[in-house]
């Protein structure tokens, strides 16, 4: 009896039944049959791979790392890390010069923002996205995200980081690369919203990409020394400020939750609980009444919310929404939880573009038939995704929540001057 | 974070009792350890199909007197089991999920094995039979997917006949279907459900209407409608014979539906689904007699604090209970179980004998309250596959017992006092 319980591998593959039900929640197994389906990819191919690695199967490059297949096992089989894996530890094939590119969000943010309008009209020319089309193997139906001129970090040197100090209360912020790139005012919405109640918002020493581009590109050495670096810091900031590390996207803070222990075995467990969605924290301090939020009269707006797969693992899509509720004259619908299909880098590749639209299409469809004001998710990629799939504006609800507050109005119920 | 009631389950019993309290203006939150045991159901719900010798039985309120004292029909009593069972379909068609039959009366079902079986509510596509002799044909054709998996026609033509039915087989297929089939290993019920569009059911509608056409009716694999019965109601209306539905081994697409209509139901009228998570603890008073919160994997110290609470875990298939060789243990919040403790009284080794093991449970008090250590918990009721004295899948009982002690559960929650 002890050696049998005492069996039981980190990702947990001997408790699966073969009950199918993943297979039932894969986004890729519906559109792609050259996928083998997270119950064949994952558990069922681990026992062979176990005998012999020749019996890895590179199609597992179709896998999304999703995890609804582990959010569905009612056996709690770590399907998606069993995959994931399998896929480091297995594929001989090396990630090609468009993988690492668009791996290296930090390299390219770093280089784009310095000449952003340039870039960002560059890459949105048809005859430059015909050739990244048929070089690099970038389908020409996508746009990148618009790179902002100035870093979300420079804006904060210069503009922020000093009446953070006068707080007496003070938090982390990990802001990630598309805050820091691509959409700063998300990163000060954020800060107008904490200070607002009285929290500081504070960056930490050192912060690169949380690694998830790496990771699904298998850029798995570059993935875990930013990892390290990472890690440093919030142990750093935990310790000194005893306060929490916050994210706005819900990818950044699962990945260095769970895929720095499952898939970059590095030891997180005295911060992960630190990690956490900014939705998390404020609707605690609301519901423990350490803070108060003044809205503004009149403000009005129906909200379509969608819950991204990372969400939907975290399991946090309660906070998110209970905010966006608590906003009067917001008119919320929880759109039925199911992959938009672009999956960070996934969806820009040429050979997963008609895949990954037809994953989302009954999310387009959903949101099409509600007709919002406005779309809110926690993650930047599915935002992207729905922005270019529909003819809606989608926002993070930190965002909608910094436009329904009266900051001044909060800022005196929280007696801050 | 708060709530009026958590409850631990979210199958059949945790959705229906979720329900009853969320429409009630109840703040109320599901956790469950991924999908139910809804996902294997066969398209039929039973209330009482056999009596204690395994003879079917005809009217299950009659056979609910000679049960056990401890099942749990008798411990509600016939007269609060009639009252309760009148709200049951109403309830479901609230949720969308539309079901025929009467607990005055069972029908038959056809099992994927071609054998009839009693059955109380059938979903709204499948074949019902007033008697396993009824068959209303002469010449029927079961029309397998081509390349499926998990349903052999050659079963259903033995047993249809045994009953003096001629019997067609034939296999279809369209393009999309024939698309999926790339991935052999994926031909599953589940997966054509979501391949098959409005397209592809105009396609397998004409398809159909040229096979067998001698055959009076069709028998067709349940493998339509992923989330909603618009495809599955359009494939019966183009088809120009009467098509119905026999259940499929593995994951069932009635099932699955089923299950998506009701939690996005709860979730419509304001209850919180966690899907996904687990609960890991609980938090007792410390005289034991309330539960105060419980922690989950992913709220981990945001605990679900609550005023009452559910568990409708489910039994040892969705480990509700587990056992070593030394015990049968409910394993997060330490409830005391109904089971002897000597393991050889937990089975009968002629493995065709009722095994007693089936019957095991949590202990609980008249009004289904969970004990621990002894002692009642005041705020902790149990219902469904958790609770004892029931051996659900020989007397045909399962649904029956989810659906009526989580109704009972829910009222015994909106009359407390607090």
């Amino acid at each position: 009896m002890d050696y049998q319980q005492a069996n039981i591998s980190d990702n947990n593959f001997e408790n699966c039944t073969k009950c199918t039900v993943c297979t039932a929640y894969c986004p890729v197994t519906a559109v792609n049959p050259d996928y083998p389906g997270p119950k064949q990819a994952g558990p069922d191919g681990e026992r062979y791979r176990l005998k012999k690695p020749l019996f890895y199967n590179e199609a597992l490059k179709y896998c999304m790392n999703c995890k609804r297949c582990e959010v569905a096992c009612p056996s709690n089989v770590k399907i998606g890390d069993i995959i994931q894996a399998a896929r480091i530890k297995y594929s001989t094939k090396r990630p090609s010069l468009r993988d690492t590119m668009l791996a290296n969000t930090d390299f390219m943010g770093n280089m784009a923002t310095l000449a952003a309008p340039i870039v960002n009209g560059v890459l949105s020319l048809k005859p430059v996205k015909k050739v990244m089309d048929a070089t690099l193997k970038i389908d020409c139906h996508r746009t990148f995200p618009k790179y902002a001129g100035q870093k979300f970090t420079t804006w904060y040197k210069r503009n922020a980081a000093q009446a953070q100090q006068q707080f007496a209360n003070k938090v982390s912020y990990f802001h990630g690369c598309y805050v820091n790139y691509n959409n700063p005012s998300l990163g000060r919405d954020l800060i107008t919203v904490l200070n607002a109640v009285g929290y500081g918002v504070l960056l930490l020493e050192k912060e690169l990409c949380c690694g998830v581009a790496k990771i699904s590109n298998r850029l798995i050495k570059e993935a875990t020394r930013d990892a390290e670096v990472n890690l440093k810091a919030i142990r750093n900031a935990v310790s000194t400020h005893k306060a929490p590390v916050l994210a706005t996207s819900s990818t950044c803070c699962f990945t260095m939750r769970d895929e720095y222990p499952h898939l970059l075995h590095l030891d997180n467990a005295e911060v992960r609980d630190d990690i956490m969605l900014a939705t998390k924290f404020i609707y605690e301090l609301l519901e423990k009444n350490q803070i108060k939020l003044v809205f503004k009269p009149g403000f009005k707006m129906k909200v379509a919310y969608h819950t991204p797969c990372h969400m939907e693992k975290l399991g946090w899509t309660y906070y998110s929404t209970s905010i966006l509720r608590m906003i009067p004259g917001v008119d919320l619908t929880l759109l039925d939880s199911r992959c938009c299909g672009i999956a960070g880098t996934y969806g820009f590749k040429k050979e997963n573009y008609r895949y990954s639209q037809d994953i989302g299409e009954p999310l387009f469809r959903q949101i099409e038939s509600i007709n919002p004001d406005l779309v809110a998710t926690d993650c930047e990629t599915c935002r992207w995704q729905i922005e270019m799939s529909t003819p809606y504006r989608v926002e993070n609800p930190v965002t909608i929540l910094a436009m329904a507050i009266d900051a001044d109005a909060t800022r005196k119920a929280n007696s801050i001057g | 974070m708060k709530f009026d009631t958590v409850i631990i389950g979210g199958g059949l019993s945790g959705l229906t009792a979720g329900i009853e309290l969320a429409r009630a203006g109840r703040k109320t939150a599901i956790v469950s350890t991924g999908q139910s045991a809804i996902h294997f159901s066969s398209g039929s719900m039973e209330l009482l199909g056999y009596d204690r010798d395994r003879h079917p039985v005809e009217n299950p309120i009659e056979e609910i007197a000679h049960l056990d004292p401890v099942h749990p029909y008798s411990r509600l009593g016939k007269e609060r089991v009639i009252e309760l069972l009148k709200r049951v379909k109403p309830l479901f068609e609230e949720t969308g999920v539309k079901v025929s039959g009467s607990h005055q009366r069972n029908h038959w079902r056809l099992t994927p094995m071609g054998q009839m079986k009693p059955a109380w509510l059938t979903l709204e596509d499948y074949l019902t039979l007033e008697s396993p002799q009824s068959l209303p044909w002469k010449k029927v054709a079961v029309i397998n997917v081509d390349g499926f998996l998990d349903f052999y026609p050659r079963f259903i033509e033995a047993g249809l006949r045994q009953r003096g039915v001629e019997c067609l087989t034939a296999s279809v297929t369209v393009p999309a279907i024939t698309h999926q089939r790339e991935s052999t290993t994926e031909m599953r019920a589940t997966n054509i459900a979501r391949v098959v569009n409005s397209e592809s059911v105009n396609q397998l509608a004409d398809v159909i209407n040229r096979t067998c056409p001698d055959a009076e009716a069709i028998l067709f694999p349940a493998v339509i409608g992923f989330d909603n019965f618009e495809a599955s109601r359009r494939l019966k209306e183009l088809v120009k014979r009467p098509l119905h539905f026999v259940s499929t081994m593995g994951a069932s697409v009635p099932g699955v539906r089923t299950q998506l209509m009701m939690q996005s139901y709860f979730r419509c009228i304001g209850g919180a689904f966690m899907l996904g998570d687990t609960v890991t603890r609980g938090y007792f008073s410390a005289d034991g007699r309330r539960l105060l919160s419980v922690e989950t994997a992913n709220f981990a110290d945001d605990h679900l604090e609550a005023d009452n609470f559910i568990f409708a875990a489910g039994s040892f298939f969705s480990h509700g209970l587990n056992s070593t060789p030394s015990g049968v243990f409910e394993p997060v919040l330490g409830l005391d179980t109904d089971a002897p403790d000597d393991r050889s009284a937990w089975f009968d080794k002629n493995i065709f004998k009722p095994q007693p093991y089936m019957r095991y449970g949590l202990t609980t008090d008249s009004s289904f309250h969970a004990m621990r250590g002894g002692r009642t918990v005041e705020n902790l009721i149990v219902t469904g596959a958790s609770l004892s004295g029931a051996d659900a899948l020989r007397e045909g009982s399962g649904a029956g017992i989810s659906l009526l002690t989580a109704l009972n559960a829910a009222d015994t929650i909106l009359t407390s006092k607090n």
